[in-house]
């Protein structure tokens, strides 16, 4: 008897790196790059080939996996650090200020209480959220307040949340949020193309955004909350990674259905299937209302059990968040202590 | 490790649960004195025990009392004791004693879970959040049946006292299976757990003691093959309930011939996993998941021949592979563990055996890699690619984590792959179409029908099988007619026939010589012996002579009945039509019948014209029912709905009495005929000219050729030829009392389902035996789960 598994090979010498980017914390091996997704043509007959989702069994897949896997101890204290190291930590308000702003970045910089870096014995590595998120008008500031960290600054493009706006003005958009400093730029799709199955619309409108992006990483946000089926969230994954999606990301944080596991396991699936038709590896970015310490953990084992140990790096997974930072911090401080924790014993953003 | 190191590895690391609640329970109790009998604690009268341990280490856990046949005797004594007193309990007071079990059972699940995986092996995940809460809704469930009984069915009651006999693979859910619906339907049990898994039986004693069952209700009796035994013979049990393998069921369907017990099998299985082009291929792949490596693969339903089209092939085994890779195999009380260790050093040894040798006849075996624990009875999981249909492990229930695959080209070929085996348990079919899932499911010879899903399970929802799988089901509103019972009013005593040795004198006056053959496959055909049969009248003269058939005119008669398509095919609306006109055709002689009553019988003419119409009426009845007795739709606890389809039982053979030997033989005819049954009737001995004469009714009426056979001779010669026909799926038979027990040993060949009166005939006049009471015996209820959503 004998056996292989097919691994994502992250080493594969038909892919082409990117362009070399600091990282936001010292965790990640700096040899460890991931091939620039270049897209590929519209290929309706692939879509055809992953349009059976099934949404009833995706539920019970989702349902019984958090029941399968559990995390303890020191184990735990490490995976919610890791969610941290996969966090866009976020400020998407329509109240946000520059003074508002750089807290968020400060924050980013600094996320742990001295004694509980110590405590936990990490103080030889920088564990940090990966990148800040951020409207356009604060852009700048964040890029200010975060130079030399290594920490990305990723702008919310395109007429957030609706994507309504002309397409001009929506690349007109990425094209300023690029030049005031943002190499990531997480934009949205009209979610109507999606209804009308306008799917040459949508790649079209995509290849023109990733264009505008140049080196920026592209992150595109479905809006799943308004798809409607798993059907939609499978067939729009597949049209942003053949347009040269570098991540699917579930939610504007707006909808009123935020990222949930059934529509993760969706696109996980579809960022599998891509891999498997092309070789590249694609990021993913769930987002809205996962603000706990054990909502993150379920999402890292939809992860690791569906894709594997590669999307468990910031290159490949990110989570879109705002107060779920404080969560995994009074969670590490009760790891220390056994004690509970509160929220106001550890810094705002 | 440190932090970091596990920042860096991102591993699952060690999950234990607590045992120690379960180990302090094991510590505090005397096992050797574990019977619940009456209410008491006691040890076995012969003072044996024998030994349970952990299939993770190997170790022992404890020393339980073996119950001795007398042992048995006591512990029906006190069922039979608690029974008047239980039965007659309102279904109120009933149903507050199940309630209150649930109850219980829910405020220990987490004892119950933690004790089952240490005795069995399986997953904690598995006993926490599958076997434990479906257990807890089966007496919650049921508690509503128990008050429900007089609403939903009217006339019957519960059969007594019932011995119940469970397997190892789900000690505690196979407990509740088996005792919620015997409570509720007011019977006592006397339960015998497996050897290998009698814990959390004696914690469920427990729960009984302080829940409030009278004393004597339900009765636990540890124990091996000497009280199984003792259970399946003793007399003061009126039914056995049993799940276990096909091959103890046989021996059990033969033990109990004869007896008058009521007997339910659920057995093993070899189910179809079948995954169509259009399916959703990763859900399919966790379903298997589900199917096969869920508790180890011992499981009687466990999809374990996955059948997929040649297009998706490749694709769909090089997930399966990958998803294998991360199943993990390790100590059951770990909440990170899928698949754990085989229950028994034996168990293992077999699936490795039968593994070897599928290899052997050429199936290709696949394993990740894996470490396996070093100690405890771990086999990895397996896919064997190559199978051939020949092949042991498309064969043979493995009963372990194997999983063995074949390909289909078409659906047709789909459906004959996944039928073509001795057993019909249950099936799974992947399908994003709903028009393939549902022409499908109606094809598929099993119990349970699964679209888009696996191993679901509902109180609410019957389970059981087809064919070798057994009979009976178990859950829902069809599970709670096999702890009850409708007397039907009798008939007669049948004895035996005499053949006489004295030639019948010749008939007076003169007539034309008339040669009744046989009716097979919508033709009349002489006897392949080419004997006859004298049939002599009332009044000893020579009524005429009828073709002796023998088992090769039966062979024949089932080839045909088998070969007839169209009549299960047809709608009822269209075989309601077709029992009318019988029954229009029949009526148009009805005065020619009932001078025939009068010459064979010696009947009174008024009481001849009796039958006659009462026989026209009742296929009138039938008829009409032929598309009233629908099945259900059960609503399980899910986003699915359950349809308990009322499907033919398949070629049902039927030997008549002599009693109102027309209104008998139609009597048991048409409701067959209505569901969709083709039929291969054996008349009356005695009156065989009544069913001859049928065959011009018959063949005026557009029945289609092959839908009713019948075959004149020996009753008992033809009845054992039916029984023992491995085509034949149901046998009805009124015949002497020895016949009937020799037909019922002798179906063990493919577990036909047998009906007899057990050497009485019924009261063929009274409208107690028209109606449901025989619909449903002409029917299997089977079970498509369809979940939904989009």
């Amino acid at each position: 008897m004998s056996s292989t598994i097919r691994e994502a090979d992250v080493g594969s010498s038909k892919v082409t790196p990117l362009p070399a980017r600091a990282a936001a914390n010292t965790a990640v091996p700096h040899d460890h790059r991931i091939a620039r997704n270049p897209g590929m043509k519209l290929d309706l007959g692939f879509m055809e080939s992953v349009r059976s989702v099934n949404r009833s069994a995706l539920e019970r897949r989702v349902a019984s996996l958090t029941k399968r896997r559990s995390i303890k101890a020191d184990n735990q204290a490490a995976w919610l650090l890791r969610a941290v190291a996969c966090m866009d930590l976020t400020t998407l308000n329509s109240n946000d200020t520059e003074e508002r702003v750089r807290r968020l970045c400060a924050k980013a910089i600094n996320p742990f209480r001295r004694d509980i870096v110590e405590g936990l014995g990490i103080s030889g590595e920088t564990i940090r959220p990966a990148a800040v998120c951020v409207y356009h008008p604060f852009v700048a500031t964040a890029v200010d307040a975060v130079r030399g960290t290594g920490i990305h600054v990723a702008a919310v493009s395109t007429a957030f949340p609706h994507g309504l706006a002309p397409l001009s003005t929506r690349l007109q958009e990425i094209e300023a949020s690029v030049r005031d400093g943002a190499d990531e730029i997480d934009v949205v799709i009209p979610r109507g193309l999606v209804f009308g199955a306008k799917w040459r619309e949508l790649y079209n409108e995509i290849v023109s955004m990733r264009a505008a992006c140049g080196d920026a990483h592209l992150k595109v946000i479905l809006g799943t909350g308004d798809l409607a089926t798993l059907r939609n969230v499978m067939l729009a994954s597949m049209v942003a990674m053949m347009a040269g999606a570098d991540f699917i990301k579930t939610s504007t944080g707006k909808e009123s259905i935020n990222a949930t596991l059934p529509v993760g396991l969706a696109m996980v699936r579809a960022i599998r299937a891509y891999f498997e038709e092309t070789g590249y590896l694609i990021g993913f970015k769930p987002a809205g209302g996962i603000s706990t310490a054990k909502a993150s953990l379920d999402w890292l084992v939809l992860m690791k059990e569906e894709l594997g140990r590669p999307w468990l790096e910031p290159e490949l997974f990110r989570f879109g968040a705002s107060s779920l930072l404080t969560d995994i911090e009074r969670q590490l401080e009760h790891h220390l202590t056994g004690h509970y924790s509160a929220n106001h014993r550890h810094a705002m953003a | 490790m440190n932090i970091l190191d596990r920042y860096h590895a991102m591993e699952y690391g060690p999950a234990p649960e607590a045992r120690n609640e379960a180990d302090a329970w094991l510590a505090a109790r005397d096992f050797s004195k574990a019977l619940f009998i009456g209410g008491d604690w006691k040890a076995a009268s012969g003072g044996k025990t024998f030994e349970t341990s952990e299939p993770s280490s190997g170790k022992l856990l404890a020393k339980v009392s073996d119950a001795s046949a007398a042992d048995i005797d006591a512990a029906v004594a006190a069922a039979t004791k608690a029974l008047p007193k239980w039965s007659a309990a309102s279904g109120y007071q009933r149903a507050k004693v199940l309630y209150a079990i649930g109850r219980a059972m829910q405020r220990h699940q987490r004892l119950f879970a933690v004790l089952e995986t240490i005795d069995n092996g399986k997953p904690i995940r598995e006993s926490r959040d599958i076997d434990v809460p479906l257990a807890i809704r089966h007496f919650i469930h049921h508690a509503g049946w128990a008050q429900a009984l007089d609403r939903d069915f009217p006339g019957h009651k519960g059969v007594g006292v019932v011995g119940q006999i469970i397997p190892w693979n789900f000690p505690l859910l196979m407990l509740a299976w088996k005792i919620a619906p015997a409570l509720a339907a007011g019977c006592t049990v006397v339960l015998k757990p497996a050897e290998f898994t009698p814990l959390t039986a004696i914690l469920f004693a427990e729960i009984c003691e302080r829940a409030g069952v009278p004393k004597g209700v339900v009765n636990i009796v540890q124990g091996g093959p000497e009280a199984g035994v003792a259970i399946v013979n003793h007399p003061g049990i009126q039914k056995i309930a049993f799940t276990g393998s096909s091959e103890v069921g046989k021996i059990i369907r033969k033990a109990t011939a004869g007896s008058g017990k009521k007997l339910s099998l659920e057995l093993g299985g070899k189910s179809a996993f079948t995954v169509f082009e259009d399916a959703d291929l990763d859900s399919a792949v966790e379903g298997l998941v589900d199917g096969i490596w869920f508790n180890q693969g011992q499981v009687c339903c466990a999809g374990s021949r996955l059948l997929v089209q040649e297009g998706i092939a490749d694709a769909l085994i090089a997930k399966v592979k990958t998803r294998m890779s991360r199943l993990r195999v390790g100590s059951p009380l770990d909440k990170n563990t899928d698949i754990g260790p085989l229950v028994d050093l034996t168990q293992l040894d077999r699936v490795k055996g039968l593994v070897a040798e599928g290899a052997r006849q050429g199936a290709v075996c696949w394993q990740p890699d894996a470490a396996l624990p070093a100690s405890g009875y771990y086999h990895l999981p397996t896919l064997a690619t190559s199978v051939s249909p020949a092949n042991i492990l498309a064969q043979e229930e493995v009963f372990g984590p194997v999983l063995a695959t074949m390909t289909f080209r078409n659906t047709e070929e789909a459906i004959e792959l996944a039928n073509n085996t001795r057993y019909g348990l249950a099936a799974s079919v992947w399908s994003e179409n709903v028009n393939l899932a549902l022409h499908v499911a109606p094809q598929l010879k099993a119990g349970v029908v699964w679209v888009n899903g696996t191993n679901m399970f509902d109180a609410a929802c019957g389970f059981g099988g087809y064919r070798e799988s057994g009979f009976g089901r178990e859950g829902g509103r069809e599970g709670m007619f096999e702890y009850l019972t409708a007397k039907l009013p009798l008939g007669p005593v049948i004895k035996p026939a005499t053949i006489s040795a004295k030639p019948a004198e010749q008939p007076d006056g003169d007539t034309i010589d008339r040669t009744a053959k046989l009716f097979i496959g919508g033709k009349q055909v002489r006897p392949d012996g080419n004997y006859s049969l004298t049939i002599a009248t009332a009044k000893g003269k020579l009524a005429g002579e009828v073709g002796l058939g023998s088992r090769k005119d039966i062979r024949d008669a089932v080839s045909a009945a088998r070969a007839c398509k169209s009549w299960p095919e047809a709608t009822a609306y269209n075989r309601s039509q077709v029992l009318y006109y019988l029954a229009e055709n029949l009526s148009g002689r009805a005065g020619e019948f009932a001078a025939r009553l009068i010459e064979l019988t010696g009947a009174t003419p008024k009481a001849a014209r009796e039958e006659v119409d009462q026989t026209i009426e009742r296929l009138f009845l039938y008829a009409g029912l032929a598309d009233k007795f629908e099945g259900r739709v059960h609503q399980p606890p899910a986003r699915a709905v359950t349809l308990a389809l009322h499907e033919p039982v398949g070629v049902v053979g039927i030997v008549a009495p002599d009693s109102s030997p027309l209104l008998g033989l139609i009597s048991l005819i048409a409701p067959a005929l209505a569901m969709g049954n083709t039929v291969v009737a054996v008349p009356s001995e005695r009156y065989p000219l009544l069913a001859t004469d049928l065959y011009q009714v018959i063949e005026y009426s557009d029945v289609p050729a092959g839908a009713i056979n019948i075959v004149t001779g020996r009753t008992a010669e033809l009845a054992g030829v039916l029984a023992k026909h491995d085509d034949v799926d149901g046998l009805w038979l009124f015949a002497d009392a020895d016949t009937c027990a020799k037909a019922e040993a002798d179906s063990v060949g493919n577990l036909k389902r047998v009906w007899t009166g057990n050497g009485r005939s019924l009261d063929w006049a009274s409208d107690e035996v028209a109606g449901d009471a025989l619909l449903r015996r002409a029917v299997e209820v089977k079970n498509v789960w369809v979940p939904y959503g989009d």
